[in-house]
């Protein structure tokens, strides 16, 4: 029988370990980006010594003495200390002008190294496009090539922005650090924030041929899940974790056999994948326990749980469904989510009262290209069995989508409204 | 991607140890937190098992425990990982802790989503 891939173990190894790996080494030298390099360096020597070697029996263990070693090299050979001594003159003194303290690490300071390193990540002196890409880069494990795959864009692209990345956190000094009072909720927000945007690059793909990358949300629940235990006080990372649990128990049912999407209500539900609808709803649960109200993800996350809830689509509560959305309006308005309002008002008291709230979106700047307000109206000037109108609106939506097979999608359900073509 | 393990090992015939379990459970708390080990279980003893088989449409139930197996069943898990090679370090990550003994990896067919099943490089 052939061995194993060596090199393929390896990089198996990385992408478990690395994250931890350069959180620890982050908290020894205080910089991110070096952080990641000596990571790297270390990589490089497993690379060089476990085909020999075999794979050691605690390989995270292996890679963060390897990489301490490459740390005090570095330390060494650049004579950093001294430099930093003139440069900070004589304001820090004793403790901070020793060499980085190398044994200070241990397992239990992991997790709050890890949080430090998801916060540095995810700061907002970064933009939206970095902060996902050094996410999935410190904390995914993710190699450039890969990130570069899942969006799309060229790998030089990637590699640019994750080396500038760095640099801007260095140049602002960004602290690697846990941040507390006022600034957390909008920290933490935007850690969250990330992490559901990597789902929903996943989830719904904005662009390409492909409906779904499932890569990603795979990446982004690994994320959810581990920073819901960094944090476990937290409702929203909770709601975030339910959300994206349960968004995904759906995957395998919203893609039919060539590749065509299949709508949530039209999903067989015993495609539904029971062990993540089990997670999101023990998920939801831990938010809700945390008390006080729910936030917009656990809102989300509620709303999702109805439909995970409903054995068919016609028990579908689409009353709860609809209270939810008014509170999701109330808490986080915006247009989309009155979309999705509508859509669920339509449902819970029939077509025409939901698109009387589309009315009050028509003019709405914002949705003016987004494809799911005529593909909406069409639906529910359809049940109104408006065709004409309908037909229309459809039209109007396939020519806004990015993505292939939802424009199909669109330009049959138009076919279908055309007079004399069988009802659907 | 999925993989379901079939962890095989002889069976001891005594529980295990306050030690052991700790170990185990520390594992799998772990596990679970990191998020790659969406489920797991443990088997009892074979003697409160059976093995029902079909042979040529005619069925048998034949009652644990299965003395004449060397290596049987003792749990199993499903892994979430991005590569064999992945899940092949979470087995062996396993095994470390849980000791002699087998784990045999299945890729799971995820259906719906084949390019789930298409690895990422």
């Amino acid at each position: 029988m052939p061995a194993a891939d060596p090199h393929r173990a390896i990089e198996a190894v990385w992408r478990i370990e690395s994250a931890r790996l350069i959180a620890g080494l982050a908290h020894m030298v205080h910089d991110v980006g070096l952080a990641e390099e000596l990571a790297q360096d270390a990589l490089v020597v497993a690379l060089e010594r476990w085909p020999e070697s075999g794979v050691p029996d605690n390989p995270g263990a292996w890679l963060m003495a390897t990489a301490r070693h490459r740390a005090i090299d570095h330390f060494r050979r650049n004579k950093l200390l001294e430099r930093k001594h003139a440069e900070l003159g004589r304001e820090l003194e004793s403790q901070e002008m020793a060499m980085p303290d190398f044994d200070t690490v241990n397992d239990d300071d992991i997790g709050d190294d890890l949080l430090r390193l998801a916060f540095i990540a995810c700061h907002p002196v970064l933009s939206k496009e970095a902060r996902v890409a050094l996410t999935l880069r410190l904390l995914g494990g993710l190699t450039t090539q890969e990130i570069a795959r899942a969006f799309l864009v060229p790998e030089p692209t990637i590699a640019q922005r994750i080396v500038r990345a760095k640099r801007t956190l260095a140049e602002a000094r960004v602290p690697f650090e846990i941040p507390r009072g006022p600034d957390r909720a909008a920290r933490l927000s935007s850690v969250l924030e990330v992490i559901y945007l990597v789902f929903n690059e996943g989830y719904s793909a904005t662009a390409g041929e492909d409906w779904m990358r499932p890569a990603l949300c795979e990446d982004a629940l690994r994320l959810g899940r581990t920073l819901a235990e960094l944090v476990p006080n937290e409702p929203e990372v909770h709601g975030l974790v339910a959300l994206m649990e349960i968004q995904a128990s759906r995957a395998r049912a919203r893609v039919g056999p060539a590749g065509e999407p299949i709508l949530l209500l039209d999903q067989d539900r015993t495609r539904w994948d029971h062990i993540l609808v089990r997670r999101g709803l023990a998920a939801l649960q831990r938010a809700g326990q945390l008390g006080g109200a729910l936030g917009p993800y656990a809102l989300q996350a509620a709303i999702a749980a109805c439909h995970a809830n409903a054995r068919t689509a016609a028990e579908t509560d689409w009353r709860r469904i609809a209270a939810l959305y008014d509170a999701l309006a109330q808490l986080m308005p915006s247009p989309v989510v009155e979309l999705n309002r509508a859509v669920a008002v339509s449902m819970a008291f029939g077509p025409e009262a939901g698109l009387e709230l589309l009315e009050s979106l028509a003019g709405e700047p914002s949705l003016q290209a987004y494809h799911l307000l005529p593909a909406v109206r069409g639906d529910l000037l359809t049940k109104l069995d408006r065709l004409e109108e309908a037909r229309a609106e459809f039209e109007r939506a396939a020519t806004l989508t990015r993505n292939a097979r939802e424009r199909s999608l669109l330009l049959g359900r138009a076919r279908a409204c055309a007079p004399g073509s069988a009802p659907s | 991607m999925r993989f379901l393990s079939i962890y095989k090992t002889v069976e001891r015939g005594v529980p295990p140890t306050q030690e052991e379990m700790a170990r185990m459970g520390k594992l799998v708390e772990d596990a679970m937190k990191a998020g790659y080990l969406l489920a797991t279980e443990g088997c009892l003893p074979s003697a409160a098992g059976a093995r029902v088989r079909s042979t040529n449409g005619k069925l048998t139930v034949t009652d644990g425990p299965f003395t004449e197996s060397k290596e049987l069943v003792g749990g199993f898990a499903i892994l979430q990982a991005g590569s064999r090679e992945e899940a092949v370090e979470y087995a062996r990550q396993f095994l470390l802790v849980a000791g002699d003994g087998e784990c045999e990896l299945r890729q799971i067919f995820e259906a719906g989503a084949a390019v789930c099943a298409a690895p990422r490089v």
